[in-house]
C-alpha cells in the first residue's frame, strides 16, 4: 500500500477515536458535575461558532451578506431550510453580479 | 436506565409517537438528514475535484470519504498532500481540526446512555457536525435519540458523501468555477442555522459571542485550524466557570 493510504488510514484512526473518545471519558462517571453539565451544553453553540464566525471575516459581500440574509430568516423563525435556501440565493447571485 | 432529557423544552406530540416503532424512527431520521445532503453535496463533490486535482487518485480520493468522514480535515488533509509534508505532521493535522468530535462524543454520549456501548461505539464512526447537532435538536424537542432514528439520518449522509468524492473525483474537471456556483461557502451558512438553533439554551449569546470573537482572533493569529478547538474552549469554559445565577446554578438546584 502506498504512503498515502497509511496516511488516510491513520487519520481515519485518530478521527474515530475522538468520536468514541469524549465518551469513553465521561460514561466513567456516575455522577456529572453541575458545571460540567453547562459546559456540555454549550458545547454546540461554541464550536458550531466557530466553523462560522471566522470564515466570515475572510469572505467578500457576497459572504458576508449571504450569512446576514441567512440569519435574519432563521431568527424570524423560517425554518432551517428557509435560512438555507435564502442564503444561497443571495450567496451565488451577488457572486455571479458583483463578482 | 431511562431516558432523560438534557434541557427540558415542552416535548410537543411526544406522547403520540411510538419510539419503539423502528421503521418509522428510522424513515423520521432518513426526513431530518434532507437538508443535511443538500447542504453538504457541494462540499463533497468539491472536495473529491480538489482531492483529484492534489495528486490523489480516485481510490484514494473515495477511501478518505469512506474511512475519515470529516470534511473540513479532509481538505486540510488533500492540502497538506501537495506539499512535502511528513505524514506523521499530515496525522496530526487531521486528528487537530477533528478534535471537537471529543465534544461531540461526551454530549451525545449523554443522550444515548440507553444504547448498549457497542451500539454507540459503531454509530459513533457517524458523529459528524450536522448529526450531532440533529442528534442535540432532538434532545432539545425532548424526543429520544433511537439508534434506529440516528441510524435513518447517518446513512443518507454517509452514503451520499462518499458518492460525492467519486462523482467529485471522476467528472469534478468539468465545473469550470466551482465558486460561482456557491460551493464553498454553503456549509458556513448551514452551520449559522445549526448555531441558531440553540438560541434557548443558557447562556447561548455569551457562549456565541465569545466562541466568535475568539475564534476569529485565534484564526488571525495563531491560524487554522485551531481556532476552532480555541474558540470552542473558550466558549465551554465561559458556560462551564459563569457566575452562581447562570446555568450551573440552576442545574445545582435541580439536582438537589
Amino acid at each position: 500500500m502506498s504512503t498515502t493510504v497509511w496516511i488516510i488510514l491513520a487519520g481515519a484512526l485518530v478521527t474515530y477515536l475522538t468520536r468514541i473518545g469524549g465518551d469513553l471519558v465521561l460514561s466513567r462517571f456516575e455522577r456529572i458535575h453541575p458545571r460540567v453539565e453547562a459546559a456540555l451544553n454549550a458545547v454546540p453553540a461554541a464550536v458550531l461558532t466557530t466553523l462560522v464566525a471566522p470564515v466570515a471575516t475572510t469572505g467578500g459581500v457576497a459572504e458576508a451578506a449571504s450569512l446576514v440574509v441567512a440569519g435574519v430568516m432563521y431568527l424570524r423563525g423560517g425554518g432551517l431550510m428557509t435560512g438555507f435556501v435564502a442564503g444561497a440565493v443571495v450567496l451565488v447571485a451577488l457572486r455571479n453580479l458583483v463578482g | 436506565m431511562t431516558w432523560q432529557p438534557c434541557c427540558p423544552i415542552e416535548s410537543t406530540m411526544s406522547e403520540k409517537i411510538d419510539f419503539n416503532d423502528t421503521g418509522a424512527e428510522f424513515r423520521r431520521g432518513m426526513r431530518r438528514s434532507i437538508p443535511v445532503v443538500i447542504a453538504a453535496a457541494p462540499f463533497g463533490l468539491l472536495y473529491g475535484t480538489l482531492a483529484v486535482g492534489n495528486g490523489l487518485t480516485v481510490g484514494e480520493t473515495v477511501l478518505m470519504s469512506a474511512t475519515i468522514y470529516a470534511g473540513a480535515s479532509q481538505m486540510v488533509g488533500i492540502e497538506l498532500f501537495g506539499q512535502n509534508i511528513a505524514p506523521w505532521m499530515l496525522v496530526m493535522s487531521i486528528f487537530a481540526v477533528n478534535f471537537r468530535h471529543v465534544l461531540y462524543s461526551a454530549v451525545s454520549g449523554r443522550a444515548t446512555r440507553h444504547w448498549s456501548r457497542l451500539k454507540r461505539y459503531l454509530a459513533f464512526f457517524f458523529l459528524v457536525d450536522p448529526q450531532f447537532a440533529e442528534a442535540e435538536r432532538r434532545v432539545a424537542e425532548g424526543r429520544p435519540v433511537t439508534l434506529a432514528w440516528y441510524m435513518g439520518l447517518a446513512l443518507p449522509i454517509y452514503l451520499f458523501w462518499v458518492a460525492e468524492a467519486l462523482v467529485g473525483a471522476l467528472f469534478g474537471q468539468l465545473i469550470p468555477n466551482p465558486e460561482a456556483l456557491g460551493f464553498d461557502f454553503l456549509l458556513p451558512i448551514y452551520f449559522l442555522g445549526l448555531v441558531m438553533e440553540f438560541r434557548d439554551r443558557p447562556l447561548w449569546l455569551p457562549v456565541v459571542a465569545v466562541s466568535a470573537t475568539v475564534s476569529i482572533a485565534a484564526y488571525y493569529t495563531v491560524g487554522s485550524p485551531w481556532h476552532v478547538s480555541i474558540g470552542a474552549v473558550a466558549g465551554i469554559a465561559l458556560a462551564a466557570f459563569w457566575p452562581s445565577q447562570g446555568a450551573a446554578r440552576e442545574l445545582e438546584e435541580r439536582q438537589a
